[in-house]
C-alpha cells in the first residue's frame, strides 16, 4: 500500500505518509489514505458518479491541500464519496494545474463500512516533496 | 516523558516555559497541570503551546489546560489572549470545528425510570437524530435561509419553534454572537452545511444519557442552583458542532490568510498552521465575522437537536418536555475567538480571547451569565470518554489568572491509529452493555478510536483545574446509553 497511517502526530486527529514514483500517483495515494478514514474499504466505492476537476496553485503542495479539500467538500455538499478516476498534474496558471475526473457514489452506510467523518486538511507537518524515488506527503486530517 | 528541562514549576499545577525556550516567544507559556499530568502531556503540547506564545500581540501567557494534548496550531486545551488593536487572530487558535461544544438538559426523571426502557430510548434516539459521515440534517432549510440562521444562532431557532426563551437564556452568549455576516462566508461553506442542520456528526461527537448518582455530587448547593434536584436524576449531555459549514470557514481563511500573511502584513510564523492576519486588518475582520456565522450555526445545530431530544423523550414516556423537566442547565462553546473584558496589569481591558478546546468559566457575579447562576458561577461541561463518565463544574473567582478559562474534557492520550489497533469495537460495545453503557453508533471502527484508555483520566483533569482555582467540580455524570457517528 502506497500509504501508511501515523500514531505519532496528533493524537486526535489522523496523519499519513504517502508516497510514489510520480506526482499523479502520490496525489491518488492521498486520496485513498483520506476516504479510508471515513470508509473502511475504498474498493468498496463504485465508481457510478463522475465528476470533471479542475485546479490551479501556486505550488504543487498547496494544490495537493485543494484536492485533498475537494475529497471532503464532496462529501458533506454532496454526500459522495470520490477517488480520482484520472489526474493530470503539471505546470500551469498560476504555477501548476490539476485537471481530471473524480469518479465515486453516494454514501450508503450499508456497503461502506463508515468510520470517522474528516472535517478538513490541516497544515500540520503538512508537505509534499521530491525524494530519490519519486515524490512524498505527509497529511494530518482533523477528524 | 516529554518534559523540557527548560519546564519551571510555578506552583502545583503551573508550569511555565521562559520566554527563552523558543526564538521569538513574547511571554511565558503555561501549562496547567498536577505533577503527573504534566509528565503525560504529548511532546506537542510543549511545541504548541510555546509557538503560541510567538503570535503578535498575545498577552501576559499562552496557555494550555489540562487536558492538554497535540493538536494543530494551537494545542488542543489552548488558550490566547490577544490586544485587538495590535493583535492577531488565528484560525488555528479556534480550530476547523469553530464552537464544537457541550449541551446539558435535565429531566425529572431517575435511573429506575429511564433504565427499563433504556434501549428503547437510545435507539429512538439514534435513528432520529443523524450521525455519522455525509448524514442530512432533519432540518430542511434553503441555502438563503441558512444564511440567517448563520447570522441569528438560537434566535432562528427561537423564530421557528425549536427554542424556547429560556433554552436561548442558558446557552452562552444567548446562542447569538452579534456580528455574524453571511457576506464573509463563501458560497462553498454554505453549499458544505445548509444540508447538515440537525446532525450529531462523528469522531468524538456524541449524545448520552447519565445519570447523577447522589455520592457523585462533591457541591451540594451549586448542584442544586443547575438544577440536579433529585437522587439518580438523569440527564442529557451531548457534544457537536458547527459541521461541514465551520470545517470550509475555517479551510478558506487559513488559505486566505496563508497568502497575505507574508506578503501584506509580514507576519512570519513558525507553523503554517497557526496561519493569522491582524486582527484589525480587513481579512482578520472578514474571519472574525464568518467565524461568528459557524458559531451561530453550530449553536442552532445544538439547539434543533434539542428539540429532536425532546420529542423523543415526550413520545417514549408520555409526557410534554415541561413536564419532564427537561430544561438546559447550560451550552458551552469549545473553540471560538471573542472579544471580552478582563483585568490586565490592573485595568479593564478588551482582549480577544481565543479558545481552542477550552471551556469559557465565568465565576459568580460575572457578567454575561446567567441571572440564576450570579452566585453559583457558570456551568462548566466537561465531557469524558463514553466509558469513564462527564463532570458538571462551575467557574470559579480565581480563574482570572486564565481570562476565565478551564478544560473541555478528558484529552487524547493515544491516537486514533494505536486506539483502532488495540480495541475492536464490537467487544468494546459488548463489554460496556455488561457493565451497563448501551451505546448505538455507525462506525464500530470509529467506536474502538473512542474507547475510554485512549483517553487521559478525566478525574485527575478536573481535579488539576479545581486543585488551580479556575473550576470547581459539581457533580459527576455516569452514563448509561450513548449515540456516536
Amino acid at each position: 500500500m502506497p500509504y501508511r497511517y501515523r500514531g505519532d502526530i496528533a493524537h486526535a486527529d489522523v496523519a499519513f505518509d504517502a508516497w510514489s514514483e510520480t506526482l499523479e500517483g502520490v496525489f491518488a495515494d492521498c486520496a485513498r489514505a483520506t476516504i479510508e478514514v471515513m470508509a473502511e474499504d475504498p474498493d468498496a466505492v463504485r465508481p457510478a458518479e463522475s465528476l470533471p476537476l479542475e485546479l490551479e496553485q501556486e505550488s504543487e503542495e498547496m494544490l495537493l491541500f485543494d484536492f485533498l479539500n475537494e475529497l471532503i467538500f464532496y462529501k458533506d455538499a454532496r454526500q459522495l464519496l470520490l477517488l480520482p478516476a484520472r489526474l493530470s498534474v503539471g505546470k500551469g496558471g498560476p504555477g501548476f494545474r490539476l485537471e481530471g475526473t473524480l469518479a465515486g457514489e453516494t454514501i450508503d452506510p450499508k456497503r461502506h463500512r463508515l468510520n470517522t467523518d474528516v472535517k478538513a486538511v490541516t497544515m500540520l507537518r503538512f508537505s509534499l516533496a521530491r525524494t530519490a524515488k519519486g515524490w512524498r506527503a505527509t497529511v494530518v486530517l482533523d477528524v | 516523558m516529554n518534559v523540557p528541562a527548560a519546564l519551571l514549576r510555578i506552583s502545583d499545577t503551573i508550569w511555565e516555559l521562559p520566554v527563552g525556550y523558543k526564538d521569538g516567544m513574547l511571554v511565558p507559556a503555561r501549562i496547567f497541570a498536577t505533577e503527573k499530568l504534566i509528565r503525560e502531556m504529548d511532546a506537542g503540547v510543549f511545541e504548541q503551546v510555546s509557538n503560541v506564545a510567538t503570535l503578535p500581540g498575545i498577552q501576559r501567557y499562552a496557555y494550555c489546560m489540562p487536558d492538554g494534548h497535540w493538536g494543530y496550531g494551537f494545542p488542543i486545551g489552548g488558550v490566547a489572549a490577544m490586544d485587538p488593536r495590535s493583535g492577531v487572530i488565528s484560525p488555528g487558535g479556534i480550530g476547523f470545528d469553530i464552537n464544537c461544544g457541550m449541551r446539558l438538559v435535565l429531566t425529572n426523571l431517575t435511573a429506575e425510570e429511564v433504565l427499563p426502557r433504556l434501549h428503547e430510548l437510545v435507539d429512538r434516539l439514534f435513528v432520529r437524530i443523524p450521525t455519522g459521515v455525509g448524514c442530512h440534517g432533519f432540518v430542511r432549510v434553503s441555502r438563503d435561509e441558512f444564511r440567517n440562521v448563520a447570522q441569528l444562532g438560537s434566535r432562528w431557532c427561537l423564530g421557528r419553534g425549536f427554542a424556547t426563551q429560556d433554552d436561548l437564556e442558558m446557552t452562552e452568549e444567548g446562542g447569538c454572537f452579534p456580528g455574524a455576516d453571511a457576506a464573509t462566508v463563501s458560497d462553498k461553506a454554505v453549499e458544505r452545511g445548509y444540508n447538515q442542520l440537525g446532525t450529531l456528526g462523528s469522531g468524538n461527537h456524541y449524545c448520552e444519557i447519565q445519570v447523577v448518582k447522589p455520592e457523585n455530587v462533591f457541591d451540594a448547593e451549586r448542584a442544586h442552583a443547575f438544577g440536579l434536584t433529585i437522587p439518580n436524576q438523569v440527564v442529557i449531555m451531548f457534544h457537536c458542532g458547527s459541521r461541514g459549514f465551520g470545517h470550509q470557514i475555517a479551510t478558506d481563511y487559513l488559505k486566505l490568510f496563508l497568502s497575505v500573511m507574508q506578503k501584506k502584513y509580514n507576519l512570519k510564523l513558525v507553523d503554517r498552521e497557526l496561519s493569522c492576519a491582524p486582527f484589525n486588518s480587513p481579512e482578520g475582520q472578514a474571519y472574525f465575522a464568518a467565524m461568528k456565522c459557524a458559531v451561530n450555526m453550530a449553536f442552532a445545530n445544538r439547539q434543533v437537536i434539542l428539540h429532536r431530544i425532546r420529542e423523543v423523550f415526550s413520545e417514549l414516556f408520555h409526557a410534554s418536555p415541561d413536564d419532564l423537566g427537561m430544561r438546559m442547565v447550560y451550552d458551552v462553546a469549545h473553540n471560538t475567538a471573542k472579544l471580552e473584558r478582563h483585568e490586565l496589569d490592573g485595568h479593564s481591558r478588551e482582549l480577544l480571547i481565543h479558545r481552542k478546546g477550552s471551556t469559557r468559566a465565568f465565576g459568580p457575579g460575572a457578567l454575561g451569565i446567567p441571572a440564576c447562576y450570579e452566585k453559583s458561577g457558570q456551568p462548566v461541561i466537561i465531557g469524558g470518554s463514553m466509558e469513564t463518565g462527564s463532570y458538571l463544574l462551575s467557574g470559579m473567582p480565581t480563574g482570572g489568572e486564565t481570562f476565565f478559562t478551564t478544560a473541555h474534557g478528558s484529552g487524547r492520550t493515544m491516537s486514533r491509529h494505536e486506539a483502532k489497533k488495540t480495541f475492536r469495537g464490537d467487544k468494546l460495545q459488548r463489554d460496556m452493555e455488561a457493565r451497563g453503557i448501551y451505546v448505538r453508533t455507525d462506525s464500530l471502527g470509529g467506536l474502538a478510536e473512542e474507547a475510554g484508555p485512549a483517553y487521559k483520566n478525566i478525574d485527575e483533569v478536573v481535579e488539576a483545574t479545581e486543585l488551580a482555582g479556575l473550576s470547581k467540580r459539581v457533580a459527576r455524570l455516569v452514563p448509561l446509553g450513548n449515540i456516536k457517528g
